[in-house]
């Protein structure tokens, strides 16, 4: 163990070698691993707020869904609302034309009668005048006759 | 086993432990070889010195080229070395520093790649270097204490300076001479201030040197074994990946621990 001038030379090379690693190794490898440090935590938090955004987005999904739901059972009930208005008036009109066509049909009806009933007065008259012609050929003259046959021929 | 061969046992090993070493011709004693201070250890310089530049060289280069995107291989193996070192500086030192952290990096990361030179079989580096003219070549760095006492009182120098800086040299003064037992006891707290200060270095030196020294001379020793080092050397050498870590670790380790004890009042 003899110590010597190799001492000496040792401690520059040390001295050097800890510039170097000072200088060239330390601080630019420390800056690289900070600035690493950095981005995977700006990218972790990125990650967090996407999977928030994400909620919220499914959230207001949910909402539109349901609103839309909402919205279309309103329809369909307002629909059926409507049908069943229609329904409703066409009864009424179908209700109204019946009686126009049943009070229409009456008033024919009565007015044959009455025709029927005219036309049986004159050939009552007739027949009655016929009768009473054969019966009274000799001693009744029609056209004497005639105000008492027209009389009776108001009576029927 | 060795390349000069003949050798005895005892000639293996001291060859292997010994450096190569240079120095002026007037220091050299009548068998040629090196004495006094002005030594170098030509292995443990060049090695040491190279590994350090490959190594932070690379890392330099991916840091250089670290983006905050999806990093590549070599960007993020060098994050985690440099991640793991950082999470042990956070988790001990509390103050403010530019320094810490790069001299925990520095020191995690050169003394491992020195150890690891360890792993490389004992005969194949020295074999190769004589065979280009290089007699002796220790190839584990951390193995001479000059290279441990060097980043030790390098670390101790560094801690004054931390001392001085966080807690002004007035602050400083004050704590060396009135922790722990008062300003009555100044004296006292001088010489165990001294003491502490001191056993700091040396501690750090000698653990990580004896450490690795202890686990090339069992190396060696297996490669002594003719045919029996086989089964011998794999299991120590697996066994030797945690200690080489280990002791990274703790040198470190104990750096930080030293740097956070300086930054901080008593």
């Amino acid at each position: 163990m003899n110590i010597n001038a190799t001492l000496i030379g040792q401690a520059i090379w040390f001295a050097l070698f800890i510039w170097i690693t000072m200088k060239y190794v330390w601080p630019p490898l420390q800056k690289a691993m900070a600035d690493r440090q950095a981005q995977i935590a700006e990218g972790l938090a990125a990650a967090e707020r996407g999977k928030h955004e994400q909620e919220l987005a499914a959230k207001r999904s949910a909402d539109a869904l349901r609103e839309a739901k909402e919205k279309s059972a309103e329809f369909v009930a307002q629909a059926e609302k409507r049908a069943q208005q229609i329904v409703e008036e066409a009864k009424g009109n179908a209700k109204v034309e019946a009686d126009k066509i049943v009070a229409g049909a009456k008033a024919e009806i009565e007015q044959e009668v009455e025709r029927a009933k005219q036309q049986l007065r004159e050939r009552v008259a007739e027949l009655a005048v016929a009768g009473a012609e054969k019966i009274l050929r000799k001693e009744i003259n029609a056209s004497v006759h005639a105000d008492m046959l027209g009389a009776l021929k108001q009576d029927l | 086993m060795s390349a000069e061969g003949g050798l005895t046992t005892t000639g293996y090993i001291q060859h292997h432990l010994t450096n190569l070493a240079v120095c002026s011709d007037a220091a050299k004693d009548a068998a040629g070889h090196c004495q006094g201070f002005w030594t170098f250890h030509l292995d443990t310089l060049l090695v040491s010195g190279l590994l350090g530049l490959i190594v932070f060289g690379l890392m330099a280069k991916a840091a250089g080229n670290a983006s905050a995107g999806v990093p590549g291989k070599l960007q993020n193996f060098v994050e985690m070395v440099v991640g793991l070192v950082d999470q042990q500086v956070r988790d001990t030192f509390h103050g403010k520093s530019a320094l810490v952290t790069p001299l925990a990096i520095t020191i995690f990361v050169w003394v491992f790649v020195m150890n690891a030179m360890d792993l490389i079989p004992v005969d194949f580096l020295p074999v190769a270097a004589s065979a280009v003219g290089v007699h002796y070549l220790k190839a584990v760095p951390t193995t001479d204490p000059n290279l441990t006492f060097a980043m030790s009182i390098t670390v101790f120098f560094i801690m004054l300076w931390m001392n001085v800086k966080v807690k002004g040299f007035g602050g400083f003064m004050h704590e060396v001479f009135s922790a722990p037992f008062g300003a009555k006891l100044a004296p006292v707290n001088f010489i165990f201030r001294v003491v502490e200060d001191i056993a700091k270095p040396i501690s750090l030196a000698l653990r990580l040197f004896g450490n690795m020294y202890a686990g090339e001379m069992v190396f060696i020793l297996i490669a002594l074994l003719g045919i029996w080092q086989l089964p011998l050397a794999l299991p120590w050498a697996l066994f030797h990946i945690l200690i080489i870590t280990l002791q990274a670790f703790v040198f470190m380790m104990l750096t930080i621990v030293y740097m956070s004890m300086a930054s901080e009042s008593h």
